[in-house]
């Protein structure tokens, strides 16, 4: 079946159960997006579905049929995505780093909707996703500093 | 594979063959610039430490340096911190330095071993030793190229300049001139200032890897990906020691991809490193594996801990706990009798159930086996035993093994474990040569991993008619490491007790110390600060109920428990371990002790007034030759919810290399430290792990994190100064003082981990 993820379109030879995330990282090769858990549980996997976070661990491919992948691979080409990528690195906020690319989806979806998230907003759209190193204070950091980058840029 | 050493003969640059650039590096006999024959810290490692620039340095004709990172990257820093030291030392320009992975071979690189919170702590002096050879190989180069003296010349910011003429060489023109001068040796190298240091103590360099994480182009073990590679996942024996009878692949052979099942051999006790046996499934892809393995009907033959079962388990801990005897650890005085006679005494029991590492990153290897060698990839703590154990179990010469290491991530401990390593190995001779990513799932990292132990330690006290500590008497019971390598072994190593058993520094005139026996009914192994987890979570829980009991304020009583600044022969506490480290270059100094609390206090505001239902708690702990204090303030509300508002850290770890990984590493190990006291519990029925994923084995996420995280470091100049360990001592006192605290909001004391439901009701 065709999958479009990060603007292009795929021919995936596969199974229309298998998840997005095995098609992206065993039939594509595209290895950004994380295994973590495989029941949708620690956020490892995110990736957007036409804009939305989902954990790509337990969505078959059937799913994403006519609608737009996004993973950590494209994030840059959101203005939001750049601005948390940016954040992410100014702040050192990884430690080993494995969760990062699912924060990092999860982040640019959040400010995507909401620009200016209060530390609940903050609290309620992370914590799907877990990082055992424990960065979660240097995540919320990270994303007040792209949301207000952001908006000082806009007002620029 | 990206990040893998160039290694070019010597022979091959002057025949002129292709270089890569790389010229300072070529082909010198890799020369074990081995340690004296001594027994402590770096130098009682396996295959100590080698500090030769030939080694560890390249620099290429464009001037960029590569430094090799011989220590694994699992979220502590190392492969920012390590280089940082050599780029320093030899003046290179941290932006013209590229950090390549060194694979598994402790000869040429010195040990391996990421684990002890050591990396940065046994080889700041040898990586400065690279860098200051390095540079006075380019100073020696320059000055002879110019026909001038040696001290005429001085090496800054990656060019070497020749200051009566003004003349400057850059150092990738005298990288070659520079290769073909002797090393200098080791009593002839001069260091610089620490006032002159550039990266060393300063905390403004990002991360070597933080730009690819960010993006997303990072290589973990789990990612990566070989020519015509396959995919398996393993059935596990349910319970440790079970073992195959027989089964039917018949389905799972049905499902599109799967190639193949096979069976692994299991291995009789000890653990070790050994596999725990299973099927094993192959497929084109990890998804068909997964679902082949579910299909699969498999008959297990019980074994020796089908019956394990956590509550009865405890039962017999506690019942050992409460008895007097068991192994004598230490004896000052008479407790038994002073506590027998004594008006004023306190007793208490603490549990700690088993715990699981869980990395991010479940173990996963890739092995491509090729008849008379093979070629792992594998996100591992344990490069050069992961390359052993392959060696055994494939009889082939560890010559013949090679072991790249990827990125970790996470690894906790869990990766110091080849376990998996050699599974892929074995799955990859086992298809023929053909290369496998073996990977396991979450299931199977939190049902089969070498688990923290579960303890019961019970305390008792004694106090004179002013209140003034007179006895002091710790029973402590747990499964110890060592059964994992021995299976008759039923008492802690000195290693463990060493971890805030044995080596309390307190001023307290009778203390009675004893280790029960303890059958181990699983594998046991390290978890990031191992046995100093349960014994603080004890020892400083305790220290606050003395308190309470004898109304006095917590930090004064234990400030009056430490007792007078002085350093302290751990040989005196009978404490042979010490973390390896010199008794007489890392006493117990308890004036170190008492300043991160008094550091810590003063921070964090301790005393003052708070609403109802909010409290701080204090606790303080040495581990890994480190000092740690901490204050958490926490927050109850009516229905016995916990939330944290502020944790205050202090951490003495004496000279700082990286300050900012410090702080990361703090941060984290708080996290942790709240998510195991709050959350943490593997428990076992009828021999299997009673959880199996993120919904059962909870970890804190950021809605349980504290809200504000505050690290506060002893500064420390001094560079010649003994460093201590960062990634595991500032978990220890977390628990302890979150439970402090919680008791101070709500009068209610916590001595079973985790808290999870207790304080509803």
């Amino acid at each position: 079946m065709k999958l479009t993820i990060n603007g292009q379109t795929h021919e995936v030879d596969a199974p229309t159960e298998m998840p997005i995330l095995w098609a992206l990282r065993d039939v594509l090769g595209m290895t950004g997006t994380k295994f973590g858990c495989g029941k949708a549980l620690c956020g490892a996997c995110t990736v957007m579905l036409d804009g939305n976070p989902i954990r790509s661990c337990v969505t078959p491919i059937k799913v994403a049929e006519n609608k737009a992948i996004t993973t950590i691979e494209a994030i840059s080409e959101q203005k939001t995505g750049q601005a948390i990528q940016k954040a992410w690195i100014e702040n050192n906020v990884p430690q080993c780093g494995y969760c990062q690319s699912g924060q990092i989806v999860s982040a640019t979806a959040l400010l995507n909707t909401n620009p200016h998230p209060s530390d609940a907003d903050i609290n309620a759209a992370m914590s799907g996703n877990i990082c055992r190193c424990g960065t979660y204070n240097r995540i919320r950091d990270a994303i007040k500093q792209a949301a207000s980058n952001m908006e000082a840029e806009h007002e620029g | 594979m990206k990040d893998n050493i160039v290694n070019i003969s010597r022979r091959n640059f002057v025949k002129g063959f292709a270089l890569s650039g790389f010229i300072l590096a070529v082909g010198m006999p890799p020369p074990s610039v081995m340690a004296d024959d001594k027994k402590y810290g770096r130098n009682a490692m396996p295959h100590g430490w080698v500090d030769n620039p030939l080694v560890f340095v390249s620099i290429s004709e464009d001037g960029t340096v590569t430094i090799v990172a011989h220590r694994s990257e699992m979220g502590q820093g190392v492969r920012t911190s390590l280089p940082m030291v050599v780029a320093d030392e030899m003046e290179a320009d941290w932006n013209k330095v590229t950090v390549v992975q060194a694979y598994g071979d402790e000869e040429r690189f010195g040990n391996q071993d990421t684990d002890g919170s050591r990396s940065v702590r046994h080889f700041f002096m040898p990586m400065r030793n690279v860098g200051s050879a390095a540079r006075m190989m380019l100073e020696t180069a320059a000055a002879a190229s110019w026909s001038v003296p040696v001290s005429e010349v001085k090496a800054s910011n990656h060019e070497v300049i020749h200051s009566p003429t003004g003349r400057k060489l850059g150092y990738g023109e005298l990288a070659g001139a520079a290769a073909d001068l002797p090393v200098p040796a080791r009593s002839e190298l001069a260091y610089k200032d620490a006032a002159d240091f550039r990266y060393i103590g300063k905390s403004h360099n990002k991360l070597v890897d933080g730009q690819d994480i960010a993006t997303g182009n990072t290589e973990y073990g789990m990612d990566v990906r070989l020519d015509n590679m396959l995919y398996a996942v393993v059935a596990h024996p349910p319970a440790y020691g079970d073992k195959l009878a027989s089964y039917d692949d018949s389905e799972t052979l049905k499902v599109p991809g799967v190639i193949k099942t096979l069976t692994l051999p299991s291995s009789p006790p000890p653990a070790v490193f050994n596999p725990l046996g299973g099927v094993v499934v192959v497929a084109d892809n990890t998804w068909s594996a997964i679902e082949g393995r579910k299909k699969l009907n498999i008959e297990w033959e019980k074994g020796p801990n089908s019956q394990y079962e956590s509550k009865a388990f405890r039962q017999q801990l506690q019942q050992a706990a409460n008895q007097k005897g068991g192994k004598v650890l230490r004896q000052k005085g008479n407790s038994y009798e002073v506590i027998q006679a004594s008006k004023s005494t306190l007793s208490a029991d603490y549990y700690i159930p088993h715990l699981a590492q869980a990395p991010m990153e479940p173990p996963v290897a890739t092995a491509h086996f090729k008849g008379d060698s093979c070629e792992l990839w594998a996100p591992t703590q344990a490069p050069q035993a992961s390359r052993d154990t392959v060696a055994q179990w494939l009889e082939l010469k560890p010559e013949q093994v090679k072991v790249n290491v990827t990125l970790l991530g996470g690894g906790f401990g869990r990766k110091s474990k080849p376990d998996y390593v050699v599974e892929a190995a074995l799955t990859s001779k086992a298809m023929g040569g053909k290369p496998v990513k073996l990977m396991w799932t979450r299931e199977d990292d939190i049902q089969h991993s070498y688990f923290h132990t579960v303890s019961c330690e019970h305390l008792e006290a004694a106090f004179d008619a002013n209140g003034k500590t007179q006895a002091w008497l710790h029973r402590t019971v747990a499964p110890s490491i060592s059964s994992t390598f021995d299976a008759s072994s039923v008492h802690q190593l000195p290693f463990e007790n060493a971890m805030g058993v044995v080596n309390i520094p307190f001023a307290i005139a009778n203390i009675q110390l004893e280790n029960p026996a303890a059958q181990s009914h699983t594998r046991i192994g390290w978890f990031r600060s191992v046995s100093n987890i349960p014994h603080a979570f004890a020892v400083q829980s305790f220290i606050a109920e003395m308190a309470h009991h004898q109304n006095r304020e917590h930090k004064e009583f234990l400030l009056e428990l430490i007792g007078a600044d002085r350093e302290i022969d751990p040989r005196s506490l009978q404490d042979e371990g010490n973390y390896g480290e010199s008794p007489e270059l890392y006493p117990l100094d308890t004036g170190r002790l008492r300043r991160v609390i008094e550091l810590v206090t003063e921070k964090a505001d301790w005393g003052k007034k708070l609403p109802e239902g909010k409290g701080q708690g204090l606790a303080a702990h040495y581990s890994f030759v480190t000092y740690v204090a901490a204050v958490v303030e926490v927050k109850v509300n009516d229905d016995g919810e916990v939330s944290i508002p502020q944790v205050d850290i202090a951490i003495d770890c004496g000279p700082q290399v990286n300050p900012e990984r410090i702080r990361s590493q703090v941060e984290g190990a708080c996290v942790m430290g709240i998510s195991l006291a709050m959350l943490g519990e593997i428990s076992f029925k009828d021999g299997v792990a009673e959880q199996d994923n993120f919904d059962g084995y909870q970890v804190t996420r950021m809605d349980g994190a504290p809200a504000k995280i505050n690290i506060h470091l002893i500064p420390d100049d001094n560079y010649d100064a003994p460093l201590g360990g960062v990634g595991e001592p500032g978990m220890p006192p977390i628990a302890p003082a979150l439970c402090n605290a919680i008791f101070a909001a709500t009068k209610k004391r916590i001595r079973d981990l985790p808290i999870r439901q207790q304080l509803k009701s």
